[in-house]
């Protein structure tokens, strides 16, 4: 057989294994999701969905404040609990890789994600009973004289804030952790007989190689955190919508489907342009 | 050496099988399925495993939260999918357009024996023809811990907007009844408002959203009560403190001087049901007194049964916790929910997504 031969062989068998997952992403990606972007360009009219093309429901999206600040709250939102989740997370994950001894460090992973093992939902039903007005904190507080009236801890931005990160410093924490210890101690060798001290070591050193783990983390925080409903409805008390909420409010109480599939391109739009950002600054694109 | 086994052998096992079913006596075959669409009150297993054990069925339930969930989940099913429906009252001239709805035959629903004022003629039927039936109703009104708060200021409604309450206050999340709530708070009818009065509508919307301390759903806004997270619903009613009379004596409800809104939940059969008789008996149940009984007392949420007769049923303490006694007083001052056309009802939802963001 020549070598052209064999290359079209392999590539036969390339494209063979690769069909079935290619078949299964056109079927159940692409078909969907073309047929969304379709229908955020017809419109509901009366109790009618017109397929007539039309930009309505994009126009109405910047227009309609109501609309356009759920996106606001969402990033806002997103942005708060990202950060503070990335700056809890990392300690975290460097005490469970550096401090922690090595046979007990998987004991102290599985203790990191014991909340996945509980429904989501249950989750922020608990964090209630835990922030709201008489809720333990707050009857701690009381009992032993330091507040003399509750705090505002749920109901408001505090309490889905809050929700959040408890959530995703833990998702953070693996994915930090698992950075960490992949990193040779050779590296920390080299810094210190260069004379560079532990902070020097940890900000010239450690911290630029465990970014990739950082940011992956983060991503994933941020494409969850944004087109999650549960938490700001349970603990924001509906006192601000966030856009997967008013995308809800459009199925369930309008049967609006236009207006909704124009709303989750809009956010997948947003999800997208952070992937995009995320692969640029690690330079993804190059590898 | 494999062995397979033949075809015929296969075939001969399929046969054996099939004879064998056939000698099981009819009682433990294969049950009786319905599809029923419903409201969280059906889904209580001792509402409706009474019909399954009478009738051999097993009745699935789906729960939905709003009509227009109930529409998106019509819309994505095939034509026979679902067999029963229940559906808020004022929605079902909708569902009638819809052509979803199949006519019951009225002599055999106990209409007769429905209370009068929510038997509602002029939406549950259309040329003459019956097409649901009120299984339910109750009120939108003010939900309260009489131990918190002075009753007396529970009988004006501008209380839901008083800052004597500020951050006490939770706001039923439903922009249907509360958009007509507010209408009669400020002297407006619900069967006659029009666009042109939800501009000050929003305004006391925008209000209330500045007192209160957020905005719930029927569990969350029952919760709060009960928690002491709030000491008032604004929306709320019998729904939500008659379940929890005998362990929660301190939460009432009342109809302030201004009335009250009246909703009312309906059954019908869908048009294209393959088990048309199963499914009427389905709703002759629900109606019946005994079915009402239990439908009103419900663990999802209690309310007033639409069958009259369904009082014989209910013992003093449930009659007492729906304030049974007091039915003609309430009924007499309390409206429907405002009947919107589309942009009215677009236009509402508007205003009440507005005030959330507020």
């Amino acid at each position: 057989m020549t070598a052209t031969a064999l290359e079209r062989a392999e590539r036969r068998k390339a494209w063979a294994f690769a069909l079935p997952g290619l078949l299964w992403t056109a079927l159940f990606f692409l078909v969907p999701f073309a047929y969304m972007v379709a229908i955020s360009f017809w419109t509901r009219q009366g109790r009618e969905i017109v397929a007539t093309w039309t930009l309505d429901n994009y126009v109405a999206f910047f227009q309609k404040a109501h609309f356009f600040k759920g996106l606001v709250v969402s990033l806002e939102i997103t942005a708060t609990v990202t950060v503070i989740s990335v700056l809890l997370a990392y300690p975290l994950a460097w005490i469970i890789a550096e401090r922690v001894p090595k046979k007990w460090q998987r004991f102290a992973l599985v203790m990191a994600i014991l909340p996945f093992w509980t429904s989501y939902v249950v989750r922020s039903y608990s964090w209630l009973l835990v922030l709201s007005k008489g809720g333990v904190v707050n009857q701690t507080l009381l009992s032993i004289g330091i507040i003399a009236e509750p705090l505002e801890l749920s109901a408001n931005r505090t309490g889905t804030v809050i929700g959040f990160v408890h959530f995703f410093v833990m998702l953070l924490t693996l994915t930090i952790y698992a950075n960490l210890i992949q990193l040779s101690p050779n590296y920390r060798r080299a810094a210190a007989d260069l004379g560079a001290n532990a902070f020097q070591t940890f900000w010239h050193v450690v911290l630029p190689l465990t970014l990739p783990g950082i940011m992956v983390g983060a991503f994933l925080t941020f494409v969850l955190c944004i087109g999650d409903y549960i938490t700001p409805q349970i603990l924001g008390g509906n006192n601000e919508l966030v856009l997967p909420q008013v995308i809800m409010l459009q199925l369930g109480r309008r049967a609006d489907f236009p207006m909704a599939a124009a709303l989750s391109l809009v956010l997948m739009a947003v999800v997208t342009l952070a992937y995009i950002a995320c692969a640029r600054w690690l330079k993804m694109e190059r590898t | 050496m494999t062995k397979t086994v033949s075809g015929g052998f296969a075939r001969r096992m399929l046969l054996a099988t099939a004879a064998a079913a056939t000698l099981v006596p009819a009682g433990a075959m294969a049950q009786d399925e319905l599809n029923a669409l419903v409201w969280c009150d059906h889904t209580d297993p001792a509402l409706v495993e009474p019909f399954e054990k009478a009738n051999n069925v097993k009745v699935n339930l789906k729960e939905y939260e709003g009509t227009g969930a109930a529409i998106s989940i019509i819309e994505q099913s095939r034509p026979g999918d679902w067999d029963v429906l229940v559906i808020d009252a004022v929605d079902v001239p909708r569902a009638i357009d819809m052509d979803i709805l199949g006519e019951m035959p009225a002599d055999k629903l106990p209409l007769g024996d429905l209370f009068p004022e929510v038997r509602m003629d002029e939406t549950t039927t259309r040329d003459g023809k019956v097409y649901a039936v009120t299984e339910k109703f109750g009120y939108n009104t003010i939900s309260y811990d009489k131990t918190k708060v002075d009753p007396a200021d529970m009988e004006d409604l501008t209380v839901m907007w008083s800052d004597k309450y500020k951050g006490r206050i939770a706001l039923y999340d439903y922009y249907l009844p509360m958009v007509g709530l507010t209408g009669v708070a400020i002297g407006k009818k619900t069967a006659d408002l029009t666009q042109d009065d939800l501009p000050a509508i929003k305004e006391k919307l925008f209000e209330m959203k500045k007192v209160s301390r957020q905005v719930s759903d029927v569990v969350a806004s029952q919760t709060a009560l009960a928690t002491g997270e709030v000491d008032i619903v604004a929306g709320g009613g019998e729904w939500l403190t008659a379940g929890l009379s005998a362990e929660k004596p301190n939460l009432d409800w009342t109809i302030p001087k201004q009335g009250a809104l009246r909703w009312a939940q309906s059954i019908g059969v869908f048009k294209n049901s393959e088990k048309q008789d199963l499914a009427l008996k389905f709703v002759q149940y629900i109606v019946s007194p005994e079915g009402q009984a239990r439908l009103a007392t419900s663990s999802c949420y209690w309310a007033m049964p639409a069958n009259a007769k369904a009082g014989e049923h209910l013992t003093d303490q449930q009659k007492t916790a729906l304030r049974w006694d007091k039915q003609p007083e309430y009924l007499k001052n309390s409206q429907l929910y405002p009947v919107a056309d589309a942009d009215m009802d677009a236009a509402m939802q508007d205003i009440w997504t507005e005030m959330l963001q507020q």
